[in-house]
């Protein structure tokens, strides 16, 4: 237990001390992102009958700043232990995989969620969103950022240079992000890419989340919680069984 | 005396390249046991496969009867590993480095220990530095007293002295042998052969892979003497019975092999037998360095 909760705290420390660039940096993208958007779309668009545009926009915005955030506090800190080699100094120590695996996720889920609470605290000066089912709105925030923060260390073990990583995240994840409705409601695609996006698992990441902002979704947050229950379950038992084999970490 | 370290047909391959192949080796407690070879030989993968850092394909190794591998939290409790690669996390302090280390193993408050470690390794004043801030032989100490916070009964060192200069070697060494000297086994790997010489008492060579020597310091040195006897003789001219036994000449003495004690008192009576007399006579004993050097020749050939 205490080995966990040390790298556990290890974590977070390591993303607040450098907190200008793990989190105001995203908070302000973010607040920037809803003051363009929001400008030029809110007198076009009306994505759920009776919700203002930029009310709908910053559920979205916010989901997303979480995944992103949570995914590139595990992968980040996991390649540069590895590429330093200070990593051998956890590698060493009698920590279990669980303890492992669960330190590095919820330190970023924790630093997914403080992103999170930063969009909404600077967005809602500008329109206060509903907020109809609170426990919605914290189940999806954990569970989204659990799911991309698993990714985060999936990347982190596999990547040996930086380059793979950002490649990893700028063509998987950062597509899987934008094209997932935070900016529109799927319901306006062509049936096409309204399919697709049926097919990617940050669409109801997203889409449940803004359930509980304004009771209204694109599907069931049943359906949402189902599919991002089980994508998390997923990715957590194949990542456990990479570091129970010690892919890529113990040669 | 039970068993510290112990090694059973540990088999490692990384590509084509065999690193490891088939290595038994024992390791007591209480020893202070130098593993020696040239770069390449295998000792950071031996040392890697105790660590839980390296997977051997084949074969087991164990710490303090724990298996490295089904007991691995119990293995990792028992040794701490100082590894060669110069290596820190830039985000923290010295302390605060140490701290989270103790955490790692399962340590809250550590501090007692964590200020007798910074003591004894001259990083007291350093306590607050940042990593990034300190010089490579203070991010050395640091790496020392990472190894060392859970106070494990076996301590391992892969090359701790490389590029270090001579206060911290003698600091280390001071303090490394006061901690065998308090029970803990301690496994140094070193390429600077004297410092072997002086503080181990059993060393064990690795070449390509393999062990091609293993014994006591004191026997290991006398199995393969390269014992020397010096003379220097009056008139200067050495008889030409000897002249098959010189190895080299230095400082007007002649370094004859004494390949065993009871050729002396024969090639003694071959400097009278030619009218010689005495001036010097001196034994040269073997060193570590010479012994070294026997070993991995003679098995090339």
């Amino acid at each position: 237990m205490q080995g966990f909760y040390t790298l556990f705290y290890k974590e977070i420390l390591r993303f607040w001390k450098v907190s200008f660039q793990t989190v105001a940096a995203p908070v302000l993208t973010a607040v920037l992102y809803l003051l363009i958007f929001s400008h030029v779309l809110e007198a076009h668009v009306e994505a759920y009958p009776g919700v203002r545009y930029t009310a709908f926009l910053i559920p979205g915005l916010a989901m997303m700043s979480m995944l992103q955030n949570a995914f590139a506090n595990t992968s980040s800190s996991l390649i540069q232990s590895k590429l330093t080699g200070n990593i051998v100094f956890i590698l060493l120590p009698p920590l279990s995989r669980l303890e492992f695996f669960l330190a590095y996720v919820l330190a970023a889920i924790v630093r997914g969620l403080v992103v999170g609470a930063g969009v909404l605290l600077f967005t809602s000066l500008f329109v206060l969103p509903e907020l109809k089912h609170p426990l919605w709105v914290l189940a999806f925030a954990l569970l989204g950022s659990g799911v991309l923060a698993v990714l985060g260390m999936i990347a982190g073990i596999w990547a040996e240079k930086f380059d793979q990583l950002a490649a990893f995240q700028n063509f998987i994840i950062v597509p899987l992000t934008f094209l997932s409705g935070v900016f529109y409601s799927i319901h306006s695609l062509p049936v096409f890419w309204l399919g697709v996006s049926h097919l990617n698992p940050v669409f109801y990441m997203i889409d449940g989340f803004r359930y509980g902002f304004f009771g209204v979704g694109d599907v069931s947050p049943w359906l949402s919680l189902s599919v991002v229950g089980s994508t998390f379950a997923l990715l957590t038992l194949f990542t456990l069984h990479l570091l129970r084999t010690g892919y890529k970490l113990r040669h | 005396m039970s068993t510290a370290i112990r090694f059973s047909a540990v088999k490692k391959r990384f590509g084509d390249f065999e690193a490891l192949k088939g290595i038994d080796l024992e390791v007591r407690e209480g020893e202070f046991f130098a593993l020696l070879g040239p770069n390449g030989a295998g000792k950071t993968t031996l040392i890697s496969v105790l660590g839980g850092l390296t997977r051997p394909d084949s074969g087991s190794a164990s710490v303090m009867g724990c298996d490295v591998q089904a007991d691995y939290r119990a293995a990792r409790r028992q040794v701490g590993i100082v590894p060669q690669e110069l290596t820190f996390d830039p985000f923290f302090t010295v302390r605060e480095t140490l701290v989270f280390q103790s955490g790692y193993f399962g340590l809250r408050r550590n501090d007692a220990w964590i200020d007798e470690l910074l003591e004894n390794l001259g990083l007291a004043d350093k306590a607050n530095a940042n990593m990034r801030a300190l010089s490579g032989g203070m991010k050395r100490r640091v790496m020392v007293a990472q190894a060392l916070v859970h106070k494990p009964p076996v301590i391992v060192l892969d090359e701790p002295t490389a590029g270090v200069d001579v206060a911290l070697r003698q600091t280390l060494w001071a303090f490394v042998q006061r901690l065998n000297d308090e029970g803990h086994t301690i496994v140094l790997t070193t390429h600077y052969l004297e410092e072997a010489e002086t503080l181990c008492n059993r060393i064990a060579m690795l070449k390509q892979g393999e062990l091609v020597a293993l014994d006591d310091k004191v026997a290991l040195m006398q199995s393969h003497s390269t014992r020397l006897l010096s003379l220097r003789l009056l008139p200067d001219a050495l008889p030409a019975a000897l002249q098959p036994l010189l190895v080299s000449e230095r400082d007007g003495a002649y370094l004859l092999r004494l390949d065993d004690c009871k050729q002396l008192e024969p090639m003694l009576a071959c400097v009278r037998e030619a009218g010689v007399s005495l001036r010097d006579i001196e034994i040269v004993q073997p060193d570590l360095e010479s012994v070294f050097l026997d070993v991995m020749g003679r098995k090339a050939g």
